[in-house]
């Protein structure tokens, strides 16, 4: 009884100071960012392996979310005779809810363990130790820009997820399903706001893409050098990342939509 | 790594793929206010009860929609709702005999202004007020009434 207890309060003092550790790592990293000014071919080169990379994942699933939307909706609002409002519906979900949170937990599977994985490899093989011993900062060299590549490519990941999504409710909606296309670009229009719908969503996928490459990188940097703790750091990342969303997801929407 | 000539292409065309969607998402999905303001002049309406009605709500003439909603205010002298509507410029010869009525598009479905144009040769202008108005219907009102018409209907029995 007495272990299990003092088994907990290990646990919960553990995680206390690994929190602690990421902080001070984030704000090591942040200071070190304006090193990138001069040289913004490193974060181009994460972008392309971040961003790009993860498009193809981004664009198939935000086209079949948007399909299933629409075939899903138009069951039940055709049964009260509002299939119209389906463009609404569609547009609503993807932008405030769907559009950010389905794209960051895509990315935090897709780019989020790699990034992980590749920072925990360049460590278990000293290579993390080898640039500093040439007195080259790796968290300037390595990490800033692979966070700032995160930061960038989520809320451009996200707009295309609901751009396309809607597009895809669209060909379902009007194409296979017979709806009027004028009545679902008309009502979506009249009751999507730009700066309560559209903006909201962005700020969504800014703080998303700011926590999960932050939790990425700092899993990667902050594992144990061997095979096994690369592998469970990428694991530690996938579930971190989904959970912190989900729980940030929840206060977001509370404060803005609450 | 690849050829940076390469990569910086791709990060271009993710990058502009990226503004695109967004620009999508702000012209065909939403309605930016940017582009809403009608360029147009106001009209004050006065009704007893507006029921529904939302700013913004569009405003129509024999079906096409001539404006919006500007702004509801309560008359605090008359008890009123004070209604500003925006009439399009470009239907500047609405007679000043015109009448407003409050309907509902559908049966659930938003509550718009409709305009029936009178028979003067006098226009309305910017800041006039449309005074001949038949409110909104409230359905618990128009119970109510059928209600105590059928009762009156049973005593002539």
């Amino acid at each position: 009884m007495l272990g299990l207890l003092a088994r907990l309060g290990a646990t919960t003092i553990s995680s206390f100071q690994r929190l602690g550790r990421g902080t001070f790592f984030l704000a090591r990293v942040l200071t070190g960012l304006h090193s990138l000014l001069p040289r913004p071919g490193l974060v181009i080169a994460q972008v392309y392996s971040i961003g790009v990379l993860s498009l193809v994942i981004i664009v198939v699933s935000g086209i079949f979310v948007g399909a299933v939307l629409a075939l899903q909706g138009y069951n039940t609002l055709v049964n009260f005779g509002a299939e119209d409002a389906l463009g609404v519906l569609v547009a609503l979900s993807l932008l405030r809810e769907l559009g950010p949170v389905v794209t960051a937990l895509l990315f935090a599977g897709r780019a989020g363990s790699a990034l992980t994985a590749e920072i925990g490899l360049m460590k278990t093989t000293e290579q993390l130790s080898g640039m500093e011993m040439m007195a080259v900062d790796p968290l300037r060299r390595v990490i800033a820009p692979r966070l700032l590549a995160g930061f960038v490519s989520m809320p451009l990941l996200a707009a295309m997820f609901s751009f396309l999504g809607i597009m895809g409710a669209y060909v379902v909606g009007v194409g296979a399903l017979g709806l009027d296309g004028g009545a679902y670009w008309s009502q979506m229009q009249d009751a999507v706001d730009f700066r309560d719908d559209v903006m909201n969503g962005v700020i969504k996928s800014l703080v998303f893409g700011f926590v999960a490459s932050w939790i990425a990188v700092f899993e990667g940097y902050d594992c144990v050098p061997t095979s096994e703790g690369v592998s469970s750091a990428t694991t530690r990342t996938v579930v971190h990342t989904s959970l912190a969303v989900l729980g940030l997801d929840f206060v977001l929407t509370a404060v803005m939509f609450g | 790594m690849q050829n940076g000539r390469f990569v910086e292409i791709w990060v271009g065309l993710f990058v502009a793929a990226g503004f695109a969607a967004f620009f999508g998402l702000a012209m065909q999905v939403s309605n930016i206010p940017l582009f809403q303001t009608v360029d147009g002049y106001d009209v004050h309406v006065r009704f007893d009860n507006i029921g529904g009605l939302r700013e913004r709500a569009p405003v129509t003439m024999a079906g096409v929609r001539v404006g919006r909603v500007k702004s509801i205010g309560l008359d605090e002298n008359t008890y009123d709702a004070r209604v500003t509507i925006t009439i399009d410029r470009r239907f500047d010869r609405l007679p000043e005999d015109t009448s407003a009525s409050i309907y509902t598009s559908g049966l659930l479905g938003e509550q718009y202004i409709a305009l029936s144009p009178g028979g003067l040769d006098f226009y309305l202008r910017d800041g006039d007020e449309i005074t001949l108005t038949q409110s909104a219907l409230v359905l618990e009102r128009l119970i109510g009434r059928f209600l105590a018409s059928m009762g009156e209907g049973d005593d002539n029995d």
